[in-house]
Protein backbone atom coordinates (compact mmCIF):
# COMPACT_ATOMS: atom_id res chain seq x y z
CA UNK A 1 0.00 0.00 0.00
CA UNK A 2 2.74 2.39 1.07
CA UNK A 3 4.55 1.84 -2.12
CA UNK A 4 1.52 2.68 -4.18
CA UNK A 5 1.06 5.95 -2.30
CA UNK A 6 4.69 6.79 -2.86
CA UNK A 7 4.39 6.09 -6.55
CA UNK A 8 1.24 8.16 -6.88
CA UNK A 9 2.75 11.11 -5.03
CA UNK A 10 5.88 11.00 -7.16
CA UNK A 11 3.69 10.92 -10.26
CA UNK A 12 1.73 13.92 -9.03
CA UNK A 13 4.89 15.88 -8.37
CA UNK A 14 6.14 15.11 -11.85
CA UNK A 15 2.87 16.01 -13.51
CA UNK A 16 2.70 19.31 -11.65
CA UNK A 17 6.26 20.10 -12.65
CA UNK A 18 5.62 19.31 -16.30
CA UNK A 19 2.34 21.22 -16.29
CA UNK A 20 3.74 24.29 -14.61
CA UNK A 21 6.67 24.17 -16.97
CA UNK A 22 4.35 23.96 -19.97
CA UNK A 23 2.20 26.81 -18.70
CA UNK A 24 5.21 28.98 -17.89
CA UNK A 25 6.94 28.11 -21.14
CA UNK A 26 4.19 29.65 -23.22
CA UNK A 27 5.06 33.24 -22.54
CA UNK A 28 8.81 33.26 -22.01
CA UNK A 29 11.25 34.34 -24.65
CA UNK A 30 15.01 34.21 -24.54
CA UNK A 31 17.16 37.18 -25.37
CA UNK A 32 20.93 37.31 -25.67
CA UNK A 33 22.39 40.71 -25.16
CA UNK A 34 25.61 42.45 -24.30
CA UNK A 35 26.95 42.73 -20.78
CA UNK A 36 26.63 46.50 -21.05
CA UNK A 37 22.81 46.56 -21.18
CA UNK A 38 22.63 44.17 -18.24
CA UNK A 39 25.47 45.62 -16.13
CA UNK A 40 24.15 49.15 -16.57
CA UNK A 41 20.83 48.11 -15.05
CA UNK A 42 18.79 49.26 -18.06
CA UNK A 43 17.12 45.90 -18.68
CA UNK A 44 16.02 45.69 -15.07
CA UNK A 45 14.13 48.91 -15.62
CA UNK A 46 12.69 48.03 -19.05
CA UNK A 47 11.75 44.37 -18.99
CA UNK A 48 9.37 44.36 -15.99
CA UNK A 49 7.40 47.11 -17.77
CA UNK A 50 7.31 45.03 -20.95
CA UNK A 51 6.02 42.05 -18.97
CA UNK A 52 3.37 44.28 -17.40
CA UNK A 53 2.24 45.47 -20.84
CA UNK A 54 2.23 42.17 -22.69
CA UNK A 55 2.46 39.34 -20.16
CA UNK A 56 5.58 38.07 -21.90
CA UNK A 57 8.56 37.36 -19.72
CA UNK A 58 12.09 37.71 -21.05
CA UNK A 59 14.97 35.53 -20.00
CA UNK A 60 18.19 37.48 -20.46
CA UNK A 61 21.58 36.03 -21.26
CA UNK A 62 24.22 38.73 -20.99
CA UNK A 63 27.48 38.09 -22.81
CA UNK A 64 29.78 39.74 -25.29
CA UNK A 65 28.22 40.84 -28.58
CA UNK A 66 30.15 38.08 -30.39
CA UNK A 67 28.64 35.38 -28.21
CA UNK A 68 25.18 36.97 -28.30
CA UNK A 69 25.24 36.96 -32.10
CA UNK A 70 26.47 33.38 -32.03
CA UNK A 71 23.45 32.47 -29.87
CA UNK A 72 21.23 33.98 -32.54
CA UNK A 73 23.01 32.12 -35.32
CA UNK A 74 22.56 28.84 -33.49
CA UNK A 75 18.88 29.51 -32.88
CA UNK A 76 19.41 29.28 -29.12
CA UNK A 77 17.56 32.50 -28.44
CA UNK A 78 14.54 34.28 -29.91
CA UNK A 79 15.95 37.77 -30.13
CA UNK A 80 19.23 39.62 -29.72
CA UNK A 81 20.01 43.15 -28.54
CA UNK A 82 23.59 44.02 -29.48
CA UNK A 83 25.92 46.81 -30.50
CA UNK A 84 28.25 46.03 -33.36
CA UNK A 85 26.82 47.41 -36.61
CA UNK A 86 29.27 45.52 -38.83
CA UNK A 87 28.51 42.12 -37.40
CA UNK A 88 24.80 42.90 -37.13
CA UNK A 89 24.74 43.64 -40.87
CA UNK A 90 26.55 40.38 -41.53
CA UNK A 91 24.05 38.55 -39.33
CA UNK A 92 21.21 40.08 -41.36
CA UNK A 93 22.75 39.42 -44.77
CA UNK A 94 23.27 35.77 -43.87
CA UNK A 95 19.57 35.51 -43.20
CA UNK A 96 19.66 34.83 -39.47
CA UNK A 97 17.66 37.91 -38.50
CA UNK A 98 14.06 38.76 -39.38
CA UNK A 99 14.75 42.51 -39.34
CA UNK A 100 16.89 45.01 -37.48
CA UNK A 101 15.63 48.03 -35.62
CA UNK A 102 17.80 50.81 -34.27
CA UNK A 103 16.84 51.12 -30.61
CA UNK A 104 19.15 53.52 -28.88
CA UNK A 105 22.70 54.64 -28.50
CA UNK A 106 25.03 55.65 -25.77
CA UNK A 107 28.67 56.44 -26.08
CA UNK A 108 32.05 55.05 -25.23
CA UNK A 109 34.43 56.81 -22.90
CA UNK A 110 38.11 56.41 -22.18
CA UNK A 111 38.85 55.87 -18.51
CA UNK A 112 42.13 56.12 -16.71
CA UNK A 113 43.79 56.86 -13.40
CA UNK A 114 43.07 60.24 -11.82
CA UNK A 115 46.70 61.29 -12.18
CA UNK A 116 46.46 60.65 -15.96
CA UNK A 117 50.15 59.71 -16.46
CA UNK A 118 49.76 59.52 -20.25
CA UNK A 119 48.28 63.02 -20.36
CA UNK A 120 45.21 62.32 -22.51
CA UNK A 121 42.62 64.39 -20.66
CA UNK A 122 40.46 66.37 -23.04
CA UNK A 123 42.18 65.17 -26.20
CA UNK A 124 40.23 63.72 -29.09
CA UNK A 125 40.12 59.99 -29.18
CA UNK A 126 42.71 59.31 -31.89
CA UNK A 127 45.30 61.50 -30.18
CA UNK A 128 44.46 59.92 -26.85
CA UNK A 129 45.05 56.41 -28.18
CA UNK A 130 48.34 57.54 -29.74
CA UNK A 131 49.46 59.02 -26.42
CA UNK A 132 48.58 55.83 -24.54
CA UNK A 133 50.57 53.81 -27.07
CA UNK A 134 53.57 56.11 -26.67
CA UNK A 135 53.41 56.19 -22.88
CA UNK A 136 54.53 53.59 -20.37
CA UNK A 137 50.97 53.05 -19.11
CA UNK A 138 48.90 49.88 -19.08
CA UNK A 139 45.82 49.42 -21.23
CA UNK A 140 43.20 46.80 -20.37
CA UNK A 141 41.26 45.32 -23.28
CA UNK A 142 37.99 43.38 -23.12
CA UNK A 143 39.54 40.86 -25.51
CA UNK A 144 36.29 38.90 -25.74
CA UNK A 145 35.07 39.71 -29.26
CA UNK A 146 32.42 42.00 -27.82
CA UNK A 147 31.13 45.17 -29.45
CA UNK A 148 33.34 47.22 -27.14
CA UNK A 149 36.33 45.10 -28.14
CA UNK A 150 35.53 45.64 -31.84
CA UNK A 151 35.25 49.38 -31.20
CA UNK A 152 38.60 49.43 -29.43
CA UNK A 153 40.30 47.73 -32.40
CA UNK A 154 38.71 50.27 -34.72
CA UNK A 155 40.03 53.10 -32.55
CA UNK A 156 43.61 51.79 -32.55
CA UNK A 157 43.35 51.70 -36.31
CA UNK A 158 42.05 55.28 -36.48
CA UNK A 159 44.90 56.39 -34.25
CA UNK A 160 47.37 54.93 -36.73
CA UNK A 161 48.63 52.26 -34.34
CA UNK A 162 49.50 49.16 -36.31
CA UNK A 163 47.47 46.10 -35.43
CA UNK A 164 48.94 42.63 -35.52
CA UNK A 165 47.11 39.42 -36.16
CA UNK A 166 47.73 36.17 -34.39
CA UNK A 167 46.09 33.26 -36.17
CA UNK A 168 45.02 30.00 -34.58
CA UNK A 169 44.08 27.13 -36.84
CA UNK A 170 41.08 25.03 -35.91
CA UNK A 171 38.86 22.59 -37.78
CA UNK A 172 35.33 23.69 -38.48
CA UNK A 173 32.87 21.49 -40.33
CA UNK A 174 35.78 19.36 -41.47
CA UNK A 175 37.70 22.30 -42.95
CA UNK A 176 40.56 24.27 -41.49
CA UNK A 177 39.55 27.71 -40.37
CA UNK A 178 41.54 30.52 -38.82
CA UNK A 179 40.59 32.28 -35.64
CA UNK A 180 42.15 35.69 -35.51
CA UNK A 181 43.29 37.60 -32.49
CA UNK A 182 43.95 41.22 -33.38
CA UNK A 183 46.01 43.40 -31.05
CA UNK A 184 48.33 46.41 -31.08
CA UNK A 185 51.70 44.67 -30.76
CA UNK A 186 53.61 47.91 -30.16
CA UNK A 187 52.17 48.07 -26.65
CA UNK A 188 53.80 44.76 -25.80
CA UNK A 189 53.21 43.68 -22.22
CA UNK A 190 51.39 46.91 -21.45
CA UNK A 191 48.38 45.62 -23.39
CA UNK A 192 46.38 43.36 -21.08
CA UNK A 193 43.68 41.35 -22.80
CA UNK A 194 41.44 39.73 -20.18
CA UNK A 195 38.57 38.26 -22.18
CA UNK A 196 35.83 39.23 -19.73
CA UNK A 197 32.75 41.40 -19.47
CA UNK A 198 32.64 45.18 -19.08
CA UNK A 199 32.16 45.18 -15.31
CA UNK A 200 35.10 42.87 -14.73
CA UNK A 201 37.21 44.94 -17.10
CA UNK A 202 36.47 48.05 -15.04
CA UNK A 203 37.47 46.45 -11.75
CA UNK A 204 40.57 44.98 -13.38
CA UNK A 205 41.59 48.38 -14.79
CA UNK A 206 40.98 50.02 -11.44
CA UNK A 207 43.15 47.44 -9.71
CA UNK A 208 45.99 47.96 -12.18
CA UNK A 209 45.32 51.71 -12.50
CA UNK A 210 45.26 51.23 -16.26
CA UNK A 211 43.51 52.95 -19.15
CA UNK A 212 40.51 51.28 -20.73
CA UNK A 213 37.59 51.82 -23.09
CA UNK A 214 34.13 51.51 -21.55
CA UNK A 215 30.55 52.15 -22.47
CA UNK A 216 29.07 54.98 -20.45
CA UNK A 217 26.16 53.00 -19.00
CA UNK A 218 28.30 50.40 -17.28
CA UNK A 219 30.71 53.03 -16.01
CA UNK A 220 27.89 55.08 -14.47
CA UNK A 221 26.43 52.01 -12.81
CA UNK A 222 29.80 50.99 -11.38
CA UNK A 223 30.74 54.51 -10.38
CA UNK A 224 27.48 55.71 -8.85
CA UNK A 225 25.20 52.68 -8.54
CA UNK A 226 27.30 50.92 -5.92
CA UNK A 227 28.36 51.65 -2.35
CA UNK A 228 31.90 52.28 -3.45
CA UNK A 229 32.63 53.83 -6.82
CA UNK A 230 35.58 52.85 -8.94
CA UNK A 231 38.79 54.77 -8.76
CA UNK A 232 38.99 55.77 -12.43
CA UNK A 233 38.09 59.02 -14.16
CA UNK A 234 36.54 59.81 -17.52
CA UNK A 235 39.42 61.29 -19.50
CA UNK A 236 38.00 61.34 -23.03
CA UNK A 237 34.39 61.68 -24.14
CA UNK A 238 32.06 63.23 -26.67
CA UNK A 239 34.07 62.39 -29.79
CA UNK A 240 32.02 61.34 -32.86
CA UNK A 241 34.12 58.22 -33.11
CA UNK A 242 32.87 57.13 -29.69
CA UNK A 243 29.20 56.68 -30.58
CA UNK A 244 27.73 53.31 -29.69
CA UNK A 245 24.45 52.33 -31.41
CA UNK A 246 22.36 49.37 -30.23
CA UNK A 247 20.17 47.30 -32.52
CA UNK A 248 17.50 44.71 -31.80
CA UNK A 249 17.07 41.71 -34.11
CA UNK A 250 14.46 38.98 -33.76
CA UNK A 251 15.83 35.66 -35.01
CA UNK A 252 14.43 34.69 -38.40
CA UNK A 253 11.64 32.08 -38.04
CA UNK A 254 12.38 30.92 -41.59
CA UNK A 255 15.82 29.82 -40.38
CA UNK A 256 14.67 28.39 -37.06
CA UNK A 257 10.95 27.53 -37.04
CA UNK A 258 11.09 26.86 -33.29
CA UNK A 259 11.87 30.43 -32.27
CA UNK A 260 9.05 32.40 -30.71
CA UNK A 261 8.91 35.00 -33.39
CA UNK A 262 5.53 36.42 -32.47
CA UNK A 263 6.61 37.32 -28.93
CA UNK A 264 10.09 38.40 -30.02
CA UNK A 265 8.48 40.64 -32.64
CA UNK A 266 6.35 42.21 -29.89
CA UNK A 267 9.44 42.94 -27.80
CA UNK A 268 11.31 44.52 -30.73
CA UNK A 269 8.32 46.70 -31.65
CA UNK A 270 7.76 47.58 -28.01
CA UNK A 271 11.35 48.74 -27.60
CA UNK A 272 10.97 51.22 -30.45
CA UNK A 273 7.43 52.22 -29.48
CA UNK A 274 6.78 55.54 -27.84
CA UNK A 275 6.48 53.87 -24.45
CA UNK A 276 9.66 51.84 -24.78
CA UNK A 277 11.64 54.79 -26.08
CA UNK A 278 10.40 57.02 -23.29
CA UNK A 279 11.42 54.47 -20.67
CA UNK A 280 14.88 54.28 -22.22
CA UNK A 281 15.21 58.07 -22.22
CA UNK A 282 13.97 58.24 -18.63
CA UNK A 283 16.36 55.61 -17.34
CA UNK A 284 18.84 57.43 -15.20
CA UNK A 285 21.78 56.26 -13.16
CA UNK A 286 22.23 58.66 -10.27
CA UNK A 287 20.50 61.39 -12.21
CA UNK A 288 22.46 60.90 -15.40
CA UNK A 289 20.90 59.72 -18.62
CA UNK A 290 22.67 56.55 -19.76
CA UNK A 291 21.00 55.72 -23.10
CA UNK A 292 19.53 57.88 -25.85
CA UNK A 293 16.55 56.59 -27.85
CA UNK A 294 17.10 56.36 -31.61
CA UNK A 295 13.66 55.45 -32.95
CA UNK A 296 11.73 58.43 -31.59
CA UNK A 297 13.65 61.49 -30.55
CA UNK B 1 27.27 17.11 -35.55
CA UNK B 2 30.88 17.39 -36.75
CA UNK B 3 31.51 19.18 -33.50
CA UNK B 4 33.45 16.55 -31.59
CA UNK B 5 35.58 15.21 -34.44
CA UNK B 6 36.32 18.85 -35.34
CA UNK B 7 37.38 19.61 -31.80
CA UNK B 8 39.55 16.53 -31.62
CA UNK B 9 41.29 17.37 -34.88
CA UNK B 10 41.72 20.97 -33.74
CA UNK B 11 43.32 19.77 -30.52
CA UNK B 12 45.84 17.70 -32.45
CA UNK B 13 46.45 20.57 -34.84
CA UNK B 14 47.09 22.95 -31.93
CA UNK B 15 49.57 20.56 -30.37
CA UNK B 16 51.20 19.69 -33.69
CA UNK B 17 51.74 23.32 -34.68
CA UNK B 18 53.12 24.13 -31.19
CA UNK B 19 50.87 27.15 -31.10
CA UNK B 20 52.76 29.85 -29.20
CA UNK B 21 49.76 31.02 -27.18
CA UNK B 22 48.89 27.48 -26.28
CA UNK B 23 52.39 26.77 -25.00
CA UNK B 24 52.30 29.85 -22.78
CA UNK B 25 48.90 28.83 -21.46
CA UNK B 26 49.98 25.24 -20.80
CA UNK B 27 53.20 26.23 -19.08
CA UNK B 28 51.39 28.70 -16.85
CA UNK B 29 48.74 26.11 -15.94
CA UNK B 30 51.41 23.58 -15.08
CA UNK B 31 53.55 26.06 -13.17
CA UNK B 32 50.70 27.33 -11.02
CA UNK B 33 49.30 23.86 -10.35
CA UNK B 34 52.75 22.47 -9.60
CA UNK B 35 53.62 25.11 -7.03
CA UNK B 36 50.26 25.07 -5.30
CA UNK B 37 50.37 21.27 -5.07
CA UNK B 38 54.00 21.30 -3.90
CA UNK B 39 53.43 23.87 -1.17
CA UNK B 40 50.19 22.25 -0.06
CA UNK B 41 51.94 18.88 0.04
CA UNK B 42 54.83 20.21 2.07
CA UNK B 43 52.39 21.72 4.55
CA UNK B 44 49.52 19.23 4.36
CA UNK B 45 51.38 15.94 4.84
CA UNK B 46 53.13 16.99 8.10
CA UNK B 47 49.88 18.56 9.26
CA UNK B 48 48.01 15.31 8.62
CA UNK B 49 50.74 13.42 10.42
CA UNK B 50 50.52 15.76 13.38
CA UNK B 51 46.77 15.40 13.69
CA UNK B 52 46.80 11.69 13.05
CA UNK B 53 49.55 10.68 15.49
CA UNK B 54 48.56 12.88 18.40
CA UNK B 55 45.62 12.39 20.68
CA UNK B 56 44.07 15.65 21.79
CA UNK B 57 40.70 17.04 22.77
CA UNK B 58 38.58 18.02 19.80
CA UNK B 59 40.49 15.83 17.37
CA UNK B 60 37.29 14.52 15.81
CA UNK B 61 36.03 18.06 15.48
CA UNK B 62 39.22 19.13 13.69
CA UNK B 63 38.83 16.23 11.26
CA UNK B 64 35.17 17.06 10.68
CA UNK B 65 36.06 20.69 9.98
CA UNK B 66 38.78 19.57 7.57
CA UNK B 67 36.33 17.33 5.75
CA UNK B 68 33.84 20.19 5.56
CA UNK B 69 36.50 22.37 3.97
CA UNK B 70 36.66 19.83 1.14
CA UNK B 71 33.41 21.30 -0.16
CA UNK B 72 34.60 24.90 0.03
CA UNK B 73 33.45 26.51 -3.25
CA UNK B 74 36.20 28.06 -5.35
CA UNK B 75 34.16 31.26 -5.63
CA UNK B 76 34.18 31.67 -1.85
CA UNK B 77 37.95 31.16 -1.72
CA UNK B 78 38.33 33.59 -4.61
CA UNK B 79 36.26 36.26 -2.87
CA UNK B 80 38.00 35.75 0.45
CA UNK B 81 41.50 36.09 -0.98
CA UNK B 82 40.37 38.90 -3.30
CA UNK B 83 39.17 40.99 -0.35
CA UNK B 84 42.60 40.71 1.25
CA UNK B 85 44.82 41.39 -1.73
CA UNK B 86 42.86 43.92 -3.79
CA UNK B 87 44.10 47.49 -3.74
CA UNK B 88 41.59 48.32 -1.02
CA UNK B 89 42.42 45.24 1.03
CA UNK B 90 44.85 44.71 3.89
CA UNK B 91 47.63 43.41 1.67
CA UNK B 92 46.79 45.68 -1.25
CA UNK B 93 50.18 47.35 -1.32
CA UNK B 94 51.81 44.07 -2.38
CA UNK B 95 50.05 44.25 -5.75
CA UNK B 96 49.30 40.53 -5.69
CA UNK B 97 45.88 40.54 -7.34
CA UNK B 98 45.79 39.30 -10.94
CA UNK B 99 49.17 37.60 -10.72
CA UNK B 100 50.06 33.89 -10.80
CA UNK B 101 51.06 34.19 -7.12
CA UNK B 102 47.51 35.11 -6.20
CA UNK B 103 46.23 32.04 -8.04
CA UNK B 104 48.70 29.81 -6.21
CA UNK B 105 47.62 31.31 -2.89
CA UNK B 106 43.94 30.61 -3.58
CA UNK B 107 44.62 27.12 -4.85
CA UNK B 108 46.61 26.25 -1.72
CA UNK B 109 43.55 27.10 0.37
CA UNK B 110 41.54 24.84 -1.93
CA UNK B 111 43.73 21.74 -1.73
CA UNK B 112 45.44 21.97 1.64
CA UNK B 113 42.35 20.39 3.29
CA UNK B 114 42.28 17.68 0.60
CA UNK B 115 45.88 16.63 1.20
CA UNK B 116 45.62 16.91 4.99
CA UNK B 117 42.37 15.00 5.20
CA UNK B 118 43.43 12.23 2.82
CA UNK B 119 46.78 11.93 4.60
CA UNK B 120 44.95 11.39 7.87
CA UNK B 121 42.81 8.74 6.20
CA UNK B 122 45.85 7.03 4.68
CA UNK B 123 47.65 7.03 8.03
CA UNK B 124 44.65 5.71 9.91
CA UNK B 125 44.71 2.61 7.72
CA UNK B 126 48.25 1.76 8.81
CA UNK B 127 48.45 -1.00 11.36
CA UNK B 128 49.22 0.46 14.80
CA UNK B 129 51.83 -2.21 15.34
CA UNK B 130 54.22 -0.46 12.95
CA UNK B 131 54.37 2.44 15.29
CA UNK B 132 54.73 0.34 18.41
CA UNK B 133 57.42 -1.81 16.81
CA UNK B 134 59.36 1.25 15.71
CA UNK B 135 59.11 2.72 19.19
CA UNK B 136 60.19 -0.52 20.92
CA UNK B 137 63.13 -0.78 18.54
CA UNK B 138 64.26 2.56 19.92
CA UNK B 139 63.22 4.90 17.11
CA UNK B 140 62.81 8.55 18.06
CA UNK B 141 59.52 10.29 17.16
CA UNK B 142 60.88 11.54 13.83
CA UNK B 143 62.09 8.11 12.81
CA UNK B 144 58.75 6.65 13.86
CA UNK B 145 56.88 9.20 11.76
CA UNK B 146 59.12 8.37 8.82
CA UNK B 147 58.33 4.64 9.13
CA UNK B 148 54.60 5.33 9.22
CA UNK B 149 54.65 7.74 6.30
CA UNK B 150 56.63 5.21 4.29
CA UNK B 151 53.95 2.63 4.96
CA UNK B 152 51.21 5.05 3.93
CA UNK B 153 52.97 6.23 0.75
CA UNK B 154 50.34 4.86 -1.57
CA UNK B 155 47.49 6.78 0.03
CA UNK B 156 49.53 9.94 0.46
CA UNK B 157 50.56 10.04 -3.20
CA UNK B 158 46.93 9.43 -4.08
CA UNK B 159 46.08 12.62 -2.16
CA UNK B 160 48.69 14.52 -4.19
CA UNK B 161 47.25 13.16 -7.44
CA UNK B 162 43.79 14.22 -6.38
CA UNK B 163 44.93 17.67 -5.31
CA UNK B 164 46.79 18.21 -8.58
CA UNK B 165 43.76 17.13 -10.58
CA UNK B 166 41.61 19.53 -8.61
CA UNK B 167 43.79 22.59 -9.23
CA UNK B 168 44.57 21.97 -12.87
CA UNK B 169 40.86 21.62 -13.65
CA UNK B 170 39.76 24.48 -11.42
CA UNK B 171 38.40 27.66 -13.02
CA UNK B 172 36.82 29.84 -10.31
CA UNK B 173 39.96 30.82 -8.42
CA UNK B 174 42.05 31.23 -11.57
CA UNK B 175 39.42 33.53 -13.06
CA UNK B 176 38.82 35.66 -9.95
CA UNK B 177 42.38 35.99 -8.70
CA UNK B 178 44.26 35.58 -11.99
CA UNK B 179 41.90 37.63 -14.14
CA UNK B 180 42.50 35.64 -17.34
CA UNK B 181 44.99 38.18 -18.75
CA UNK B 182 46.39 36.90 -22.02
CA UNK B 183 50.02 35.86 -21.69
CA UNK B 184 50.14 36.54 -17.93
CA UNK B 185 47.45 34.67 -16.05
CA UNK B 186 45.47 32.82 -18.72
CA UNK B 187 45.30 29.13 -17.86
CA UNK B 188 43.81 26.29 -19.85
CA UNK B 189 40.54 26.42 -17.94
CA UNK B 190 40.08 30.19 -18.14
CA UNK B 191 40.96 30.05 -21.84
CA UNK B 192 38.25 27.43 -22.28
CA UNK B 193 35.73 29.56 -20.45
CA UNK B 194 36.67 32.52 -22.66
CA UNK B 195 36.39 30.61 -25.93
CA UNK B 196 33.02 29.31 -24.79
CA UNK B 197 31.90 32.86 -24.00
CA UNK B 198 33.04 33.98 -27.44
CA UNK B 199 31.05 31.16 -29.01
CA UNK B 200 34.17 29.37 -30.29
CA UNK B 201 33.09 25.97 -29.05
CA UNK B 202 35.52 24.00 -31.18
CA UNK B 203 38.56 25.72 -29.71
CA UNK B 204 37.09 25.43 -26.22
CA UNK B 205 36.66 21.67 -26.45
CA UNK B 206 40.04 21.34 -28.20
CA UNK B 207 41.64 23.02 -25.19
CA UNK B 208 39.75 20.63 -22.93
CA UNK B 209 41.19 17.67 -24.83
CA UNK B 210 44.69 19.14 -24.56
CA UNK B 211 44.18 19.54 -20.82
CA UNK B 212 43.16 15.91 -20.47
CA UNK B 213 46.15 14.75 -22.50
CA UNK B 214 48.52 16.74 -20.31
CA UNK B 215 46.81 15.56 -17.17
CA UNK B 216 47.23 12.02 -18.47
CA UNK B 217 50.97 12.59 -18.87
CA UNK B 218 51.31 14.00 -15.36
CA UNK B 219 49.36 11.10 -13.91
CA UNK B 220 51.55 8.56 -15.68
CA UNK B 221 54.52 10.09 -13.89
CA UNK B 222 52.75 10.17 -10.52
CA UNK B 223 51.47 6.66 -11.06
CA UNK B 224 55.00 5.47 -11.58
CA UNK B 225 55.92 6.74 -8.13
CA UNK B 226 52.73 5.36 -6.65
CA UNK B 227 53.41 1.98 -8.17
CA UNK B 228 56.87 2.00 -6.69
CA UNK B 229 55.42 2.99 -3.35
CA UNK B 230 52.88 0.19 -3.50
CA UNK B 231 55.51 -2.51 -3.99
Amino acid sequence: MNRRYALISILIVFLTLILSYAVAEEKIIKMSTTTSTENSGLLNALLPEFTKDTGIRVKVFAKGTGAAIRDGMDGNVDIILVHDKVREDKFMSEGFGAYRLAVMHNDFIILGPKSDPAGIKGLNVTEAFKKIADSKCLFVSRGDDSGTHAKEQELWGLAGISLDKKKTEVIKEGKTANLEYIYPAVLGERYISIGQGMGKTLTFSEEKQAYTLSDRGTYLEYQYGRDQGIDLDILCEGDDNLSNPYGVIPVNPKKYPDVKFEEADKLAKWLVSERGQKLIADYKIEGRQAFFPDAIR
Amino acid sequence: MDFFPDSFKSALLLLWSLDQDLLIIISLSLKVSFFSTLISGLAGIPLGLLISLNEFRGKRLVITVLNTLLSLPTVVIGLFVYSFISRRGLLGSLGLLYTPKAMILGQIILILPIITSLTITALSRIDGRYRKTALTLGANPYQTAFVIVREARFGIIASIIMAFGRVIAEVGISMMLGGNARGFTRTMTTAMALEFDKGEFTLSVALGIVLLLISFGVNIILNYFQGKAGD
